[in-house]
Order: C-alpha cells, then sequence, then structure tokens
C-alpha cells in the first residue's frame, strides 16, 4: 500500500534570497531518485508538503511551471518553525517533498480566453508557475490576451525581479507592475494599490476572460468591488485560499470549509463557489 | 444466518484458546470506568458493562501513534530521510464491542479508506482487527442510536454479534472472518436457528423499547449550509462550553488527528496524535489569522461537520451512532440531541424584499 505520508527525498540545489527584507527565499529542489520526478506530474496551481525531519512539514504551493524540468521551485516566507529552519538550511541540504496536492487553476476552460492574473505581495508564487506555463512556445497560442496585475509593498520586495523584467519586454503578455510607494526616482511602472491598478488596466470582464487573483486578504477585499465594476461573472473570478493544514489529503480534518477540504477540494475555487460556502477562512 | 450457542461456563475457554492466534482487546474495569484494554492470558471481557468510557477507535487508530523513523546523523548515509514504521499488525479481535462502536468504524473508513488516498497505518490496522460484537440489554438512557443509524442489536461493523440469553451466549456469525475465529475458539456447537432467531428477535424488541430519546435527522439534507452556519442559535450553545475537548476524545466517530515531529539526540521520528476542532491551534495559521478564532466557531465546526457537512459529502447519513458519551461526559451538559433537533428544525428568517 502506497503511503501517501511518505515525503520523496530532495537536495536543495539553489537558494535565492528574493526580497530586500530576505524573508522570503527560493528554494530550487531536486529529486534524490529520478523515479520521483515523474510520480510527481502537477498542474499550475497546486502544492506541496515540504518536509524537514526533525522540525515538520509546510504546505506551499509550487513556484515552478510543469514546464520546467529537472527541479521543482518553492518561495518560501519565514514565519515559523519549520520555514525558519528552512531559511537556514545551505544548497547540498537533504529533505522531502510530498505531493502534488489540491486542485489546480482550471486550464481546460480558460483555453482560448484572456486570462487576467491579479497578484499581490508574496501570494505571486503559484502565479508565477502560471506565467511560464502559459508562456511556454507549446502553450502561448492556447491563450489569448494575457495581464499580469501585479504589486508589492516596494520595488525590493517584489518576486522574481528578472523574470518580470523579462516579461515587460515581451508583446505577449501585458504586465501592470506596481508598488504602494517608492522614493526610487529610476522606477518606471506604477504607483498605487493593486485594486486601483486593476481599475485602470484590467480589461472588463466578459465570457471570453477569467481573473485569478491571489494575494493578501486586505488585496482581495478591495479588488472584488473592482472585478464587479468591470463586471466580472464570479464564476471567472478564480480565487487560491490558504489554511493552515496538516495531512494535504483531506484526511486529518482541519482544513475544511464547509464540506469542502481546501487542501483536497480547493486550494482553488471560484468566487461564484466560495458564495455559496462559509465564511470561515 | 448461521447461530451458535455458547455456554457460559465454556466461554472463558474459547477466550484461552483465541490468545495464541489473535491479540485479544475487551473490556476491562479500571477504577470507576470500563475502558478497552489487551486481555491477559486469564482475563475475559466483564460482562457487567454497560458500555466503556473511552470508544474503542484507539485499538484500530492509537491517539498517539508512530509514522515515520529517520536519523538526524550526518555521517550516516541515509541521514534525514524518512522510513516507514509498519506497526504490529497481526490479527486482534476485539470481544464485547457495543454495536454503536463497531458501525462508528464503518463511518471512519469513509474517510481514511478512499479511492483516491488510502491511509496505510488505519487500513492495515482495521483490517487485521475482528470484531465480535454485544449486544445491548440495557441501554443506557442517553442511547440515542436507534435513530443515529444504528441500534442495540445492529450488526454492521461487527463480524459476529453476541447476544447475552442468561446461561448463554448465542452468537450470529455475520462475516468469514467471525467464522475463522468461532473456529479457533472452538465455540461451534449450532444454535437451533428457529428457536435462536425467535429469542433474539424478543430481546432486541425489549432492548429497542428501552430506548426513549432520539434525534430526528430527516431534514438536515435539505438544508443550505450557509443558512445553518449563519444561525443565531450557535452562541446560545456554545454558551457555557470551556473548549476542553472532552467530547471529541470520547467520541468514536472523531477522526482529526495532528503530525508531529519528535527528536531525541539525532534519532526522530514522525508521529500523528489525536487532535481536536475545540482547540484554538487546531486551525491556526502561520500568519496570525484564525478562521476560527472563538469557541462559538470552534463549537459550531464540531457539530457542523458530524450533522450536515459529512451528510453531503457521503450522503450515508450523520457523523454520529448515538452513542451518548459526548452528554455523558460533557462537563457542562451540551447535548448533540438538542443541537440535531436545532439544526433539523431551523428554518432562516425570511428575507425582505
Amino acid at each position: 500500500m502506497q503511503n501517501p505520508y511518505l515525503p520523496y527525498p530532495v537536495r536543495i540545489d539553489d537558494i535565492i534570497t528574493e526580497t530586500e527584507d530576505k524573508n522570503l527565499k527560493t528554494f530550487k529542489l531536486v529529486f534524490l531518485n529520478p523515479a520521483d520526478e515523474e510520480n510527481f506530474s502537477f498542474q499550475a496551481g497546486q502544492f506541496a508538503e515540504l518536509s524537514i525531519a526533525g522540525k515538520g512539514e509546510i504546505p506551499i504551493g509550487i513556484a515552478s511551471s510543469p514546464t520546467e524540468k529537472g527541479f521543482l521551485a518553492f518561495t518560501v516566507n519565514k514565519v515559523g518553525l519549520v520555514t525558519t529552519h528552512l531559511h537556514n538550511m545551505k544548497v547540498g541540504d537533504i529533505m522531502g517533498v510530498r505531493g502534488p496536492f489540491g486542485n489546480w487553476y482550471p486550464w481546460d476552460l480558460m483555453e482560448n480566453k484572456n486570462v487576467v492574473i491579479i497578484g499581490g505581495g508574496f501570494a505571486f508564487t503559484t502565479l508565477r508557475s502560471s506565467i511560464v506555463y502559459m508562456l511556454d512556445p507549446a502553450n502561448r497560442s492556447k491563450f489569448k490576451d494575457i495581464h499580469v496585475i501585479y504589486g508589492a509593498r516596494t520595488p525590493g520586495m517584489l518576486l522574481y525581479g528578472d523574470e518580470l523584467s523579462a516579461w515587460e519586454k515581451r508583446d505577449d503578455i501585458n504586465m501592470h507592475i506596481t508598488v504602494d510607494a517608492t522614493d526610487d526616482p529610476d522606477w518606471k511602472y506604477n504607483i498605487g494599490f493593486v485594486p486601483t491598478i486593476t481599475d485602470q488596466k484590467a480589461p472588463a470582464g466578459d465570457e471570453n476572460t477569467y481573473a485569478i487573483v491571489c494575494g493578501p486578504p486586505i488585496m482581495i477585499k478591495f479588488t472584488q468591488p473592482v472585478l464587479d465594476k468591470l463586471q466580472y461573472d464570479h464564476d471567472h473570478i478564480i480565487m487560491s485560499l490558504e489554511m493552515r493544514m496538516k495531512c494535504g489529503i483531506g484526511i486529518c480534518g482541519r482544513c475544511n470549509i464547509g464540506k469542502e477540504y481546501v487542501c483536497k477540494d480547493g486550494p482553488v475555487f471560484t468566487l461564484g463557489q466560495l458564495n455559496n460556502m462559509p465564511k470561515e477562512y | 444466518m448461521k447461530c451458535v450457542k455458547i455456554d457460559k461456563k465454556l466461554f472463558a475457554g474459547g477466550i484461552e484458546r483465541l490468545q495464541t492466534s489473535y491479540r485479544l482487546f475487551g473490556p476491562v474495569k479500571d477504577n470507576n470506568f470500563h475502558d478497552f484494554q489487551a486481555l491477559h492470558v486469564g482475563e475475559t471481557p466483564d460482562p457487567t458493562m454497560l458500555n466503556t468510557r473511552l470508544s474503542p477507535k484507539s485499538i484500530v487508530y492509537p491517539q498517539s501513534e508512530l509514522m515515520f523513523e529517520y536519523s538526524l546523523d550526518d555521517s550516516k548515509k541515509d541521514s534525514h530521510i524518512l522510513k516507514e514504521i509498519v506497526a504490529d499488525n497481526s490479527p486482534r479481535v476485539v470481544i464485547g464491542i457495543r454495536p454503536c462502536d463497531a458501525k462508528a468504524f464503518l463511518l471512519v473508513q469513509h474517510n481514511f479508506d478512499t479511492l483516491e488516498y488510502k491511509d496505510p497505518y488505519w487500513v492495515r490496522a482495521y483490517e487485521a482487527t475482528t470484531f465480535v460484537g454485544l449486544a445491548c440489554n440495557t441501554p443506557c438512557s442517553t442511547c440515542f442510536c436507534t435513530t443515529a443509524g444504528s441500534g442495540p442489536f445492529h450488526e454492521a461493523g461487527s463480524d459476529v454479534l453476541l447476544v447475552d440469553t442468561g446461561d448463554y451466549y448465542v452468537a450470529k456469525i455475520i462475516t468469514p472472518k467471525g467464522e475463522n475465529l468461532f473456529k479457533l475458539a472452538g465455540w461451534e456447537e449450532e444454535a437451533g436457528s428457529d428457536n435462536a432467531a425467535g429469542e433474539i428477535e424478543n430481546l432486541k424488541q425489549a432492548a429497542e423499547a428501552r430506548i426513549t430519546t432520539r434525534v430526528n435527522t430527516d431534514k438536515l439534507r435539505e438544508k443550505r449550509t450557509t443558512d445553518l452556519f449563519d444561525a443565531s442559535f450557535w452562541e446560545e450553545f456554545a454558551f457555557s462550553c470551556i473548549n476542553c475537548g472532552t467530547c471529541t476524545y470520547v467520541c468514536p466517530t472523531c477522526w482529526c488527528f495532528d503530525i508531529q515531529d519528535e527528536v531525541s539526540k539525532t534519532a526522530g521520528v514522525r508521529m500523528r496524535n489525536w487532535d481536536s476542532c475545540m482547540y484554538p491551534l487546531f486551525t491556526y495559521h502561520g500568519s496570525g489569522h484564525n478562521p476560527r478564532d472563538n469557541k462559538t466557531k470552534r463549537l459550531r465546526q464540531r457539530f457542523m461537520h458530524k450533522l450536515k457537512y459529512y451528510v453531503d459529502k457521503y450522503e450515508k447519513g450523520i457523523q454520529c451512532v448515538g452513542c451518548g458519551r459526548c452528554i455523558r461526559f460533557c462537563p457542562v451538559n451540551i447535548d448533540i440531541r438538542k443541537l440535531c433537533e436545532a439544526m433539523n428544525n431551523f428554518e432562516p428568517a425570511q428575507k425582505s424584499i
């Protein structure tokens, strides 16, 4: 019997400090057994449990794209026991990964549609996975216009800076990067909160347009009225939720919203679905 | 169905014979309460027991269970890599389990044994276990099994059902597992089946008549989850709750668990421990946010899970077998029957147009 609690052993291959406060690092992980990588077949939007022997596990969205082979990437905020320990680990150290878990953004429904990605802060990880996935030469033609509205408090708090610059230069993706505030005279992108920039830059909602929204609760709260104003159908607004988790497979009982387990039936829900679920998240 | 008659004088001898083939568990009196414990050679289940204080769920699903072991000694080749710990899954038998508790395992099975994921620890332990049920001739005043999908003579979940008829037990053999166990015990005197069936039926009717409290669950399915969730009665029911978690520990159908690592020098284990939705840490995010940040929300979760979410998710009735333990042991007299009544009868206030 397969043991779904057993992590695949992985080696830390690279560590990138992402933000100026040094609280966010990206860990590139390589499977010790190549066969495990094949078993770990995932879609953009899913998450995994990162396992550190002696400390425990944490559920983290997968930041690498299914089109990137040979490694997995996770961007981790330093918050508690496991993440603090992980931030002190070094290249070459051995840890574990379980997954992939949960559902993913509805890639089949979004084929031949416009996709508007709205992200804030460090919730941009599975959105990065999604952008890389959509921009892959094998996939780009499956989607119409792609818009990305991504904001952070300051320029130094934006994740994946080099990639953001590269995407800015492309003509097959519309980037709308923003910061809450900056005194950097060389800042050449937007200044303003994500909901404001969404109001200014996002295309109007219609049956051919989907919005994926990921960010802190305050951003989601103020973005929703903007999307309503732009006439986005609630079934076309896609969100990814966070919850305290342990098992990742819908068994341990703690991450439910109503009868749905965020780890197994989520983390991706449409706003239409959330409207019919208890407000307990 | 085959019925076997066991002279009570021969019961202990059969139990003795089973010791060579099984690990035995049965209700034993410990101070003021009965609890399921390993039966040592010479011990038999205590026939005076009404029901145990804790349910027998721990025989399949221990309160604390080792999952993996590992070494943190970097000089070792496999350091930091987890290895599965397989528990002793040799055949075991639970003798004297009440029908409600045997049924509870079937409700819990929907969580641990699914098409998508199988919890190997639970599934292996469950498959290794034979359940010898003991019908209830004397139900307790808090029992409401007959309206909670079970009953004092309910057979679902048991491999054999024993019925105490005075000088004899009459045993209904329900599964091949049960038949095998009876062979090994040497209990093979067939009861004249017409006679036995009639005798069992009379006792069953008498026992069912003694169960006078009931729950109505017929309207739970049709209620809107969000209506029940936003109902005004939660505050009132939770007023006296102290979030002690006793209800979840004594409950045969509560299954939630936590996973923790524990290290001694360089040797570590990952284990799981029963957890409880009554505790604030259960849902406490790393960020400090807690979606269930007060006792009313936590109490609501427990009863919504048992009486609404489970009902909707599996369409197998409520996640409760009516054993009444949570009612008997709640220090502030919270009564699931009253909660169920409030939920089943709830009508949301008409929305003004």
